[in-house]
């Protein structure tokens, strides 16, 4: 085991499946020479060469369709957006031509592909640079979501996300990269599709992602300590492909859900995981399910107004003192 | 038909009945499948090429097997061009469970992997960097393959094109833009709203790039401007940017009959379609009316042949709607 940070996990992540395939190659605004604006690429174009890792022009539709043509004629494109919010200036490659051409040609075309991103708050970047894009990306059939939480699972999912032969979005948490971690020596792949419980409890479930894991955690021990409230916490790790069934189990314990999510409220991912709860585990509930989210507004830039808008590790215990106590 | 007075062609005479055979096939079945939308056959959509099959024939006789296509929702041309069979594209046009995309992707997406048809794509501008996405990766895997991409006048305004030639010049990626100009965006006169004169010409100078202006109903001189545009790119020498000067004999899909444009225009160019006169041409230069008269019957039979072959097809089933969004054929987001 070697401790490295979730920022340095990417790089190694990358560095490991370049080492084993030739075919994988990486792109981006300033991705090779600098290494990366938030140094998530360091070290790869001194070792691979400006052949495979290249860097772009501020061209966000050229740098995604580049990566989709590229990946129609057998490479591994891995592509970075430098901020998860320039989604919106290449939609078109990501929803119409991305996730929909294997469908649309019955099967012809693979798309082994990655898209690479800088996500969420933390920076105080304001509104166009801190967005939890991961729930715009899970609504289109065709585009599998990861968002890994800690050093360990960021290299091993970025490996697997970049083997697997369909597009994956990797959202990498920007108020994570300095976040030291566990990371297993040699090679590490940590499946997709696969959540997992990283605190075991009896009395209710808080499903997370990314960076709300942490947040998760912290509140469930402040839950144990200061309100004998003992809270399981999910990891959920991959969005799509959903792991239904670590949530349907847990609920089958637990009787009580919780979802924290830092985007804003309409249409988060929480609120497809509560509609299957409320589809195939309503009868192991003995509450309302309740979603913790941004409220539904844009993100603030100030300090104090960022950490009122995304969940916080106090109002993840309010909240669930609040409804324990309500349902009491 | 023939004109006594037709410059002879100049290419060989293989490759100018392979040229004119390619125009015929796009134009008759393109005609019979007009007739089927209005007979209710053909569903949806449909954006015909009529008038404009030179471009496609020239760079198909220039290209090499493996090399790539690209194209828009106008892209029936440049499907067949390159050696896609008729049934399944009708097949396709009709919702059939035999047609080239499995009834899933319609008029607008043909694709043919299999014979290098890497997609038809109906979002204006898309296939630009995707094209070029393929170049790059020919040029990573030193495959000496070239990628070919048609798009519209309309499509020299928006972001895509500048995006994905300006990274295409940077990266000298092996890679042919060509622009039919057939004179209109959609029902607007491509002039009208455009600030240069030349669509895409007028644009290649910002990317270092030759200004080439070809004649698209010459099918002789875009095999010349293909043949030198893929040997360059080929050769590593970086992409072109070619301007085919068209015009669609109809309106810009099924619905419009076009009739925004002066009668006296169509009629000029009608009187330039391409396949008579590169008909005449091949008869000036000694190729017997016998010989086009057989290519004519034949692509006739082939036409009649495919249709009735997909009006036997069945439509597709439910058990085919939720396959091929993953790898692994299936659908599944969750567990």
């Amino acid at each position: 085991m070697a401790e490295l940070t979730y920022r340095a996990a990417i790089a190694a992540g990358i560095a490991q499946e370049m080492d084993r395939d030739p075919t994988v190659v990486l792109i981006g605004e300033d991705v090779g020479a600098a290494g990366g604006v938030f140094k998530l690429t360091e070290g790869l174009f001194d070792r691979f060469g400006p052949d495979r890792v290249r860097d772009t022009p501020i061209s966000e539709q050229a740098i995604v369709g580049a990566a989709m043509g590229a990946a129609m004629t057998g490479l591994r494109p891995v592509a970075e957006l430098m901020f998860s919010d320039f989604f919106a200036v290449t939609w078109d490659m990501v929803v119409n031509q991305i996730a929909k051409a294997r469908y649309m040609t019955d099967g012809q075309m693979s798309l082994p592909l990655v898209l690479r991103t800088a996500n969420g708050a933390g920076l105080r970047f304001g509104a166009q640079h801190s967005q939890s894009i991961e729930n715009w990306v899970m609504a289109i059939p065709g585009l599998k979501v990861v968002a890994p939480s800690n050093p360990g699972d960021m290299k091993g999912m970025l490996a697997a996300a970049i083997r697997d032969p369909d597009p994956v979005i990797v959202c990498e948490h920007k108020a994570l990269f300095a976040e030291k971690g566990e990371v297993p020596d040699g090679e590490h792949v940590v499946p997709l599709g696969q959540a997992t419980v990283v605190r075991v409890g009896a009395d209710v479930t808080i499903v997370a992602l990314a960076a709300m894991v942490p947040r998760a955690l912290a509140a469930a021990d402040r839950l144990d300590a200061e309100h004998g409230i003992d809270a399981e916490v999910i990891d959920l790790r991959t969005l799509i492909p959903l792991d239904a069934q670590a949530i349907l189990r847990s609920v089958a314990k637990t009787s009580r859900l919780f979802t924290v999510e830092e985007n804003p409220r309409v249409g988060g991912w929480g609120a497809e995981i509560v509609s299957l709860v409320a589809d195939e585990g309503f009868y192991s509930l003995d509450a309302p399910m309740v979603r913790i989210t941004t409220p539904h507004i844009p993100l603030p830039s100030a300090a104090a107004l960022e950490d009122l808008a995304v969940p916080s590790v106090e109002r993840i215990v309010a909240t669930v003192k609040r409804r324990l106590d309500d349902a009491r | 038909m023939a004109q006594t007075t037709a410059t002879p062609a100049r290419v060989d005479r293989d490759t100018g009945l392979a040229m004119y055979r390619t125009m015929q096939e796009c134009r008759l079945l393109e005609t019979r499948a007009q007739e089927l939308f209005f007979e209710g056959l053909v569903r949806g959509t449909t954006h015909l090429g009529i008038g404009q099959e030179a471009v496609a024939a020239g760079f198909a006789a220039a290209m090499r097997a493996d090399d790539y296509t690209f194209c828009t929702y106008r892209g029936h041309n440049h499907t067949l061009a390159r050696g896609v069979p008729m049934a399944p594209v009708l097949a396709e046009l009709f919702g059939r469970a035999t047609g080239l995309l499995g009834g899933k992707g319609g008029s607008m997406h043909l694709t043919s992997v299999e014979h290098s048809v890497m997609g038809s794509y109906a979002i204006v501008g898309a296939h630009l960097p995707i094209a070029l996405g393929a170049a790059w990766s020919a040029q990573y895997r030193k495959s000496g393959q070239v990628a070919v991409c048609f798009f519209g006048d309309g499509t020299t305004n928006i972001g895509a094109f500048h995006e994905a030639l300006n990274m295409a010049v940077v990266w000298k990626a092996p890679v042919v833009f060509v622009c039919e100009n057939n004179q209109y965006m959609e029902y607007t006169p491509i002039g009208a709203v455009t600030a240069v004169a030349r669509p895409a010409a007028d644009r290649a100078s910002a990317y270092g790039l030759d200004d080439i202006v070809v004649d698209g109903n010459d099918v002789e001189a875009v095999y010349d401007v293909a043949t030198t545009a893929i040997a360059r790119a080929r050769a590593g020498d970086g992409p072109s940017l070619i301007e085919a000067l068209t015009y669609r004999h109809g309106g810009h899909s099924r619905a419009d009959p076009g009739t925004y444009r002066p009668d006296d225009e169509v009629a000029a160019w009608k009187a330039r379609d391409p396949i008579p006169a590169f008909r005449a041409r091949l008869e000036a230069s000694g190729v017997e009316a016998g010989a086009l008269d057989a290519i004519d019957e034949a692509t006739r039979a082939k036409v009649a042949e495919a249709e009735a072959e997909a009006r036997a097809a069945p439509e597709p089933g439910a058990d085919v709607l939720e396959t091929q969004v993953w790898a692994d054929g299936g659908s599944a987001w969750r567990n």
